[in-house]
């Protein structure tokens, strides 16, 4: 997808996504029927979750973090995932993001499904059309802001000038282009958080994922975060945040609950 | 971007570099000092053979170990008239016996043929080994005859003169004088003994001296028995002119013989016969001595081939506690050292993976694939050692500038008993008397030992470092790239 089909896709006013619900009728599970609006008027659909369950071993034991999720985001939504710790979010958002493959299932994003694609494929993917925001930062300490996001373009083979302009205009659109020579420990947690949204969206992905981005910060800076992702949501870019600040799931369009594995979505 | 993380990673993390440095610069350094110190006494056990054997000598060729009662060739013969009697009784003896190894077999003089007409062989050149021994001595009146016929031989204690070497019995006394004496082809100049000494006076021996009594002295030899060119020397009981006087080109050595005449008299006046002792050998190239040494066994089963190597084992001395030093301590220490540093190199690297996990699957989450992270963690640890590789060649070099600047001398003895150059074992005389061969010359030198830097040296230090370094990225590489980006970021929180 293209930078223009991406604004495109994102002017559409998001539909209901839940899948054969009424809208308002948020409390059930999706349901893979009949389209919400006529197919030519529907906005084209970023994810497609078909059936995923995710389990894993440990210590011996089978854990069963997603139990059959069917889903359908689409581009230019805002949707928050909520729901008790060991719910699934997590395991939800990484196969969205392509660092895990389903269980059983299909995850398509666009047209490419990721629980058939390789390794490398994935790496693409994620270097791509992803952009990831983590709730810890997770910036390389030892690197200045610039460098920090700098490093999200390394896989994509730009010119250095075109890097570095993309890295001034990703650091400028969080607010932070004059801190660009500043290391995260010269940072507030807004500021750094800030670099790992610059970070995420400087290679123009078509999606940003986001785990607990504010769970680190107090509420001023929650809210200067909250601004940050309104922005971008609004200049098209699809959103979905992992969250368990209800601060956060009011700003959403779309709000998803999940919860032993199986999801549910609570917009009002 | 790929050197500036790198140069902030290793910045970042200075306590982890400069251990992992310095262990892999405390071993590089030991390393440079043990190979340099091993070139050394190499070079050091090279120059004392070259005063045995003459320069050029890759190979010698002996006779096979003698069984008791062979070898030998000439003995002391006293009969009826073997000395004059005085009016007191006594008999006074004086006589000189040309004599080979006692352990070791001579070769035929064809043999000198065998080697020459063997594929690789550019010189060779042949020499018989022999030891002139001269007993000088008074014999008291004989014991009183039995009557029978038989002689008392109950005898006296043996009474040894002032200075060791003699022996008697019923209170008679002599003296053994011996000298090494070497028979060597005139002619041949190539490759031998004569080869690595210097002329100091007088002439050497020339083709001319084929069968003629001429001798060249060795210069230590001949200021210990003040003789000079133009002297006369008694070799087997034959009048010897000295034409010439060599030394040994390397300090303070001497060379391989006290005396050296011309082989085809040493052969007649020993009565050894057309033989020789040992054959020096010089291959066309160092590659080919190998298999002119196999060839040389195969030719001649029942001789002794032996390489320079064989050869260096045979120098004693401290020399010989400096190799045995450099080899066994000095060799473990630092496999030992080196081992240690790349365990270190290898543990702190893992570990670092594991400390960074959540960076690396933070990278891999953001699109950075396997082979760059594994090159990103080799890249570091191959940094580390290239620091390490620096720093050891500066504290290698800095050692062995010290080494050089002290110069330890060492003493080096060549042993020539395995060669049959002339030597042999002791002899007891008779009663038990002392050995009358223990006057036969010591070839000693003292040597200076250098730690020469090669170029081989210095590769050998950079490869250590990139061994290293390559090691412990290979390992922290793995450890990298089996992170799974999701449990990565799941271990973490």
């Amino acid at each position: 997808m293209t930078d223009t089909t991406r604004r495109a896709a994102a002017s559409t006013p998001p539909t209901p996504a839940v899948l054969g619900t009424e809208p308002g009728e948020n409390d059930v599970t999706m349901i893979d029927t009949e389209p919400a609006s006529a197919p030519d008027a529907a906005p084209e659909a970023i994810y497609r979750l078909e059936g995923v369950t995710r389990t894993y071993t440990q210590k011996g034991r089978v854990v069963k973090a997603l139990a059959g999720v069917d889903l359908e985001i689409e581009a230019g939504d805002f949707v928050t995932i909520q729901g008790p710790t060991g719910g699934g979010k997590s395991t939800l958002l990484q196969l969205l993001g392509a660092l895990d493959r389903p269980t059983t299932g299909a995850v398509h994003l666009g047209d490419i499904d990721i629980a058939t694609a390789n390794n490398s494929r994935l790496g693409r993917i994620r270097a791509h059309e992803i952009g990831f925001v983590f709730q810890g930062f997770n910036l390389i300490p030892t690197l200045t802001a610039h460098e920090n996001v700098d490093m999200a373009l390394e896989p994509l083979g730009l010119s250095k000038d075109e890097r570095a302009a993309r890295v001034t205009e990703a650091l400028a659109h969080v607010g932070l282009a004059e801190r660009g020579d500043h290391r995260p420990g010269e940072l507030s947690g807004g500021q750094q958080q800030r670099v790992a949204i610059a970070r995420a969206i400087v290679k123009r992905p078509r999606v940003l994922l986001a785990d607990e981005p504010t769970g680190n910060l107090d509420e001023s800076m929650r809210d200067e975060i909250l601004a940050v992702l309104q922005k971008l949501n609004d200049e098209g870019l699809t959103l979905i945040v992992v969250t368990h600040d209800s601060a956060v799931a009011r700003r959403a369009r779309r709000r998803l609950r999940l919860d032993k594995g199986t999801v549910r979505d609570i917009t009002r | 971007m790929y050197m500036t993380y790198l140069r902030r990673e290793l910045a970042g993390r200075k306590k982890q570099t400069i251990i992992v440095a310095a262990g892999l610069a405390i071993a590089i350094a030991l390393v440079m000092i043990v190979n340099s110190l091993a070139a050394g006494v190499s070079a050091a056990q090279a120059k004392a053979l070259e005063s045995v054997y003459g320069v050029g000598t890759d190979l010698t060729v002996t006779g096979a170990q003698a069984e008791p009662g062979q070898g030998g060739g000439q003995r002391f013969d006293f009969g009826q008239d073997g000395g004059s009697t005085t009016d007191d009784g006594t008999t006074e003896l004086s006589q000189s016996r040309l004599m080979t190894d006692f352990m070791r077999g001579t070769l035929d003089a064809s043999t000198l043929d065998t080697v020459t007409g063997i594929d690789g062989v550019s010189a060779a050149s042949a020499a018989l080994s022999l030891t002139n021994s001269t007993f000088s001595g008074e014999l008291p009146q004989r014991p009183t005859d039995t009557g029978d016929g038989s002689t008392d031989t109950q005898q006296a204690p043996p009474q040894q003169t002032e200075g060791g070497g003699g022996g008697g019995f019923g209170g008679g006394s002599f003296d053994v004088d011996s000298f090494t004496v070497l028979g060597i082809d005139p002619s041949a100049d190539a490759v031998g003994p004569l080869s690595a000494v210097e002329l100091t006076d007088g002439r050497g021996l020339e083709a001319s001296d084929a069968g003629a009594d001429v001798a060249v002295l060795d210069a230590t030899y001949s200021t210990s028995s003040d003789l000079a060119v133009g002297d006369t020397i008694d070799v087997g009981g034959t009048d010897f002119e000295v034409v010439g006087i060599v030394g040994s080109t390397s300090d303070s050595a001497d060379t391989a013989s006290n005396v050296y005449i011309p082989l085809d008299v040493a052969q007649d006046l020993s009565g050894a016969g057309d033989v020789v002792s040992t054959i020096y050998v010089q291959a066309e190239s160092s590659d080919a001595i190998a298999s002119v040494q196999s060839a040389l066994e195969s030719e001649l089963p029942e001789a002794t081939v032996s390489s320079q190597s064989d050869l260096a084992s045979t120098v004693s001395g401290s020399l010989s506690s400096a190799t045995s030093l450099i080899t066994n301590l000095g060799t473990w220490l630092s496999l030992i050292v080196l081992a240690v540093a790349l365990v270190l190199a290898v543990l702190f690297t893992i570990s670092g993976v594991s400390r960074r996990t959540r960076e690396f699957g933070t990278l891999k989450a953001i699109g950075w694939s396997n082979g760059r992270v594994v090159g990103q963690v080799a890249g570091e640890s191959v940094v580390q050692g290239f620091i390490g590789g620096v720093v050891g060649l500066v504290i290698g070099f800095a050692g062995i500038l010290a080494i050089n600047l002290i110069s330890p001398t060492i003493s080096a003895a060549p042993s020539s008993q395995s060669f049959g150059d002339g030597s042999g074992p002791q002899m007891g005389g008779p009663g038990g008397g002392g050995g009358f061969m223990s006057a036969v010359q010591q070839t000693t030198t003292d040597i200076v030992l250098t730690a020469p830097i090669t170029v081989w040296v210095v590769v050998a230090a950079v490869g250590i470092a990139v061994l290293g370094g390559l090691v412990a990225g290979a390992f922290g590489g793995w450890r990298a790239a089996r992170l799974s980006p999701a449990e990565a970021l799941r271990s973490v929180g």
